[in-house]
């Protein structure tokens, strides 16, 4: 029924309190929140410092420019609606093709224009901000996705989660979509969460529900197989994403584009703590080995990863 | 890191010595109990003056204890139809006074007041040594005293030895001549004592005491002798030999003042009943320091109104207490931080399971509308201020059906705080559209939980009585939430949680 708190402590596992004084409250600066929980400003960002985000095509801020929605969706066929304040995947409207006047959404229901003035119309009113804020809508470029998770995500967009504390990327995940998480790459709504390790990007132990899986549940290909491309590339993009908004502890969202490579999808300031879970050990004595490093010794993103690569690397995998 | 920690738990250790030392200071400053309803011993005497009035102007003195030792006045009155009536005090030395301009026949004058045994019973000292009294005997009685004091001061070194000697020559069956002639010239004991002691050098006065016993009526005054000794004055009882004041005697009168005084009447009569009574502490308390810093500083002295407001708002502290304790410690998940006190001090004015049935039936029904207006596609403020509009429908129809039923609770709906209310349905239906109802429950339950946890302490009438009289114990509480927010440990709910981690340790 419970676990002891003395076995938690020898895992390391990092508790919300911990987390919440000891390293949100210390390490990240409230004024600097806005940057990645405005996903619009995050993007603005994400383009100055050049790190890889998908391509904003354009944004809409006042009702009344979403009359002349139409111009502006024209030269697009595939895109991506998303609120800039939008939590938790809320009011995210994927449109993969048109077919004539209409568009059809990735869940293949076919929509109006009319349907997606009324989204922006609601959006901008702050239907999915929090606390019911007025909001403003991003279209962007879709994402292709790369072929190497085929059959590891159902129904959903496979996602990497990875803890950046000081710059130094210090735990990942693949979050894989499951029929029972509908689609949705949240942990505890059934999705399978996969502990990466930071030497290779292969997987060290995925769960779903808090209990160990070896095969997606639904297209039953082995886990084993999982191994992340590009994995440098991608936690050099993670730990740029510190020097980018200067949050000591983030959780970077990112994706795999085909053509593009690793991508920033979005950043949160208070990451979960079930990639702990996911890893099935806990983030406390990594946190606190990183909190012991001079940072002017790691002044690039690559050294830092570097250095995570050959420290952290698991002893066994999968 | 330890460096900061340090101020960190001086500030709350003072925080903590603060309000228990202030508490104590108010307890015993001005004797405010720490339980609520105690109770404590108070003894009311009353003086009954019966005259006959000769039919002209009439003025009656009456003595009035002074500062009677071992006790303290609570509180006095005087019943007296037809009379004007006002406490002197002249030279601390209190008098009653009647006043009447034409009255005839039989009359009955009431004093009475309440006196709180305080088991403080020291010597009285006067500034400077008072005089010693010069005595006059005539012949013979002149020769026998001066025989008497020769016996008694051989025998003794101190006032009260001497004091002690003469009242063993004194007793009746004294075989002592001389005794027995001064007792025949002056048959008052006490008289004769003092003019004895006041010969042998020793300031000594008469002093009339009341001995106190529970439904005693008709007691008269029973006369002491008083000495000055180097401690102050010294009481004793010439009869006995006993010295000291009695825990039951309060002092009535000392000094040679006529304990009563008649102008205008015959026949004066003075006799005391007196009744042991059992009053709250507390109020005993509010009549005797008004005065006193503590109670200024206290609520008492603001109107009932903002006290009733400052019972409510002392209790804030331990239901934010009981908030930072689940979820901090416990990890239970709320809808909104603070919602489970606004929704405890709710079931404070409507009582637990009626608030809880209007609370629940409220927030059901608002979920079912909010559904419905889900489908209307409003703008989030107007579909807030459209539930708080619903809300107070519904509570209206609520109460009004509660009328209609008998059920007062309807009514006392209103104590709900409206616009909190309409938030907490608004958050509770959009996360039953992202998360489900699961999520619902689990975050409604544990407000719930808490609000109920937090009014039953706060319903205690301990923590009431408490929280109103010692205000300051909300430092303590202050000084625990403090310690709370360092705590960086596990939550209860994550042992629960992390239980899939046992497989890898």
């Amino acid at each position: 029924m419970f676990i002891s708190p003395f076995k938690l402590r020898r895992l390391g596992m990092l508790g919300m309190n911990c987390r919440n004084r000891d390293f949100i409250g210390r390490y990240n600066d409230r004024r600097l929140y806005p940057l990645v929980d405005n996903k619009l400003e995050t993007k603005l960002l994400a383009q100055e410092y050049q790190v890889a985000t998908p391509q904003l095509r354009f944004v809409v801020k006042e009702q009344h420019e979403i009359s002349q929605i139409e111009k502006s969706l024209d030269k697009l066929s595939g895109f991506a609606i998303k609120p800039a304040k939008g939590s938790g995947g809320k009011g995210i409207w994927v449109i993969i093709k048109r077919d004539g006047a209409d568009f059809i959404k990735s869940s293949g229901a076919k929509i109006t224009l009319e349907d997606i003035r009324r989204h922006m119309s609601n959006t901008l009113a702050g239907l999915y901000s929090l606390g019911g804020v007025s909001d403003e809508v991003i279209v962007e470029d879709l994402i292709e996705f790369d072929d190497c998770f085929d059959g590891f995500s159902f129904e959903g967009v496979p996602d990497i989660r990875v803890v950046v504390f000081r710059g130094f990327p210090v735990m990942a995940m693949l979050r894989l979509a499951t029929h029972a998480s509908d689609g949705k790459a949240n942990l505890h709504q059934g999705a399978v969460g996969v502990g990466l390790d930071l030497a290779t990007g292969r997987c060290l132990n995925a769960v779903q529900f808090g209990k160990p899986v070896y095969q997606h549940p639904d297209t039953k290909r082995s886990l084993k197989e999982i191994r992340v491309p590009d994995w440098r590339g991608l936690l050099c993009l993670a730990s740029r994403c510190y020097d980018m908004t200067g949050l000591g502890y983030i959780g970077a969202d990112l994706v795999l584009d085909a053509n593009r490579g690793p991508e920033l999808l979005e950043l949160n300031a208070r990451p979960g703590l079930a990639i702990q879970v996911a890893n099935g050990f806990g983030l406390l004595p990594r946190l606190r080995h990183i909190e012991k490093l001079k940072e002017k010794h790691y002044r690039t993103a690559e050294a830092r990863v570097d250095y995570v690569m050959q420290e952290f690397a698991a002893k066994t995998l999968l | 890191m330890k460096m900061q920690r340090i101020p960190f738990y001086a500030m709350v250790l003072l925080l903590i010595v603060a309000g228990l030392v202030t508490a104590w200071l108010r307890h015993t400053t001005t004797e405010v109990p720490f339980l609520p309803g105690e109770q404590k011993p108070v003894w009311l005497v009353e003086a009954r003056i019966d005259f006959m009035a000769t039919g002209g102007q009439t003025t009656v003195r009456l003595d009035l204890p002074d500062d009677a030792p071992g006790f303290r006045l609570i509180r006095e009155q005087a019943a007296s139809p037809g009379y004007g009536f006002a406490v002197l005090d002249d030279n601390q030395n209190r008098r009653a006074e009647w006043t009447r301009r034409q009255v005839a026949g039989p009359q009955t004058l009431y004093y009475n007041a309440q006196y709180l045994p305080t088991g403080q019973n020291s010597a009285t000292t006067d500034a400077e040594a008072p005089k010693v009294a010069e005595v006059f005997w005539d012949e013979p009685e002149a020769t026998a005293a001066r025989e008497l004091l020769r016996g008694a001061l051989s025998r003794s070194t101190t006032p009260a030895s001497t004091a002690r000697e003469l009242i063993k020559l004194l007793s009746p069956n004294s075989p002592d001549q001389n005794a027995q002639l001064l007792l025949v010239a002056e048959p008052q004991r006490s008289q004769l004592l003092v003019k004895l002691l006041n010969q042998a050098g020793v300031a000594a006065r008469t002093a009339l005491g009341l001995y106190l016993e529970d439904a005693r009526r008709r007691q008269s005054l029973t006369s002491m002798v008083e000495l000055y000794t180097e401690e102050g004055w010294l009481l004793i009882n010439a009869t006995t030999g006993e010295q000291g004041v009695p825990e039951n005697l309060l002092l009535w009168s000392r000094g040679e003042n006529a304990q009563l005084d008649v102008i205008g009447g015959q026949n004066s009569r003075l006799s005391f009943s007196m009744i042991k009574q059992t009053v709250p502490a507390m109020a005993l308390s509010q009549v005797q320091f008004q005065d006193n810093i503590f109670s200024m500083l206290g609520v008492y002295s603001l109107p009932i109104e903002e006290q009733s407001m400052f019972k409510l708002l002392f209790l804030l502290p331990l239901g934010a207490l009981v908030v930072v304790f689940m979820r901090v410690i416990v990890g239970l998940r709320t809808a909104g931080t603070f919602m489970p006190i606004l929704i405890s001090l709710a079931f404070l004015q409507t009582s637990l399971v009626p608030g809880l049935i209007s609370f629940i039936l409220i927030v059901g029904f608002g979920l079912l509308l909010r559904n419905y207006l889900s489908y209307l596609n409003l703008l989030l403020v107007a579909r807030i201020a459209t539930l708080i509009v619903l809300v107070i429908f519904l509570i209206s129809i609520l109460s009004l059906l509660g009328y209609q039923m008998g059920l007062n609770a309807g009514i006392t709906v209103t104590f709900f705080p409206m616009i909190i209310i309409a938030w907490t349905i608004e958050r509770m239906s959009i996360l039953w559209e992202e998360e489900g109802a699961h999520e619902v429950l689990i975050q409604g339950g544990g407000s719930l939980l808490v609000a109920v946890i937090a009014y039953l302490l706060m319903s205690l009438t301990v923590v009431n009585h408490l929280s109103f009289n010692f205000p300051e114990l909300n430092l303590i509480i202050l000084a625990l939430i403090l310690m709370m927010g360092q705590y960086t440990g596990y939550k209860l709910s994550e042992l629960r949680r992390f239980r899939s981690m046992e497989q890898f340790d």
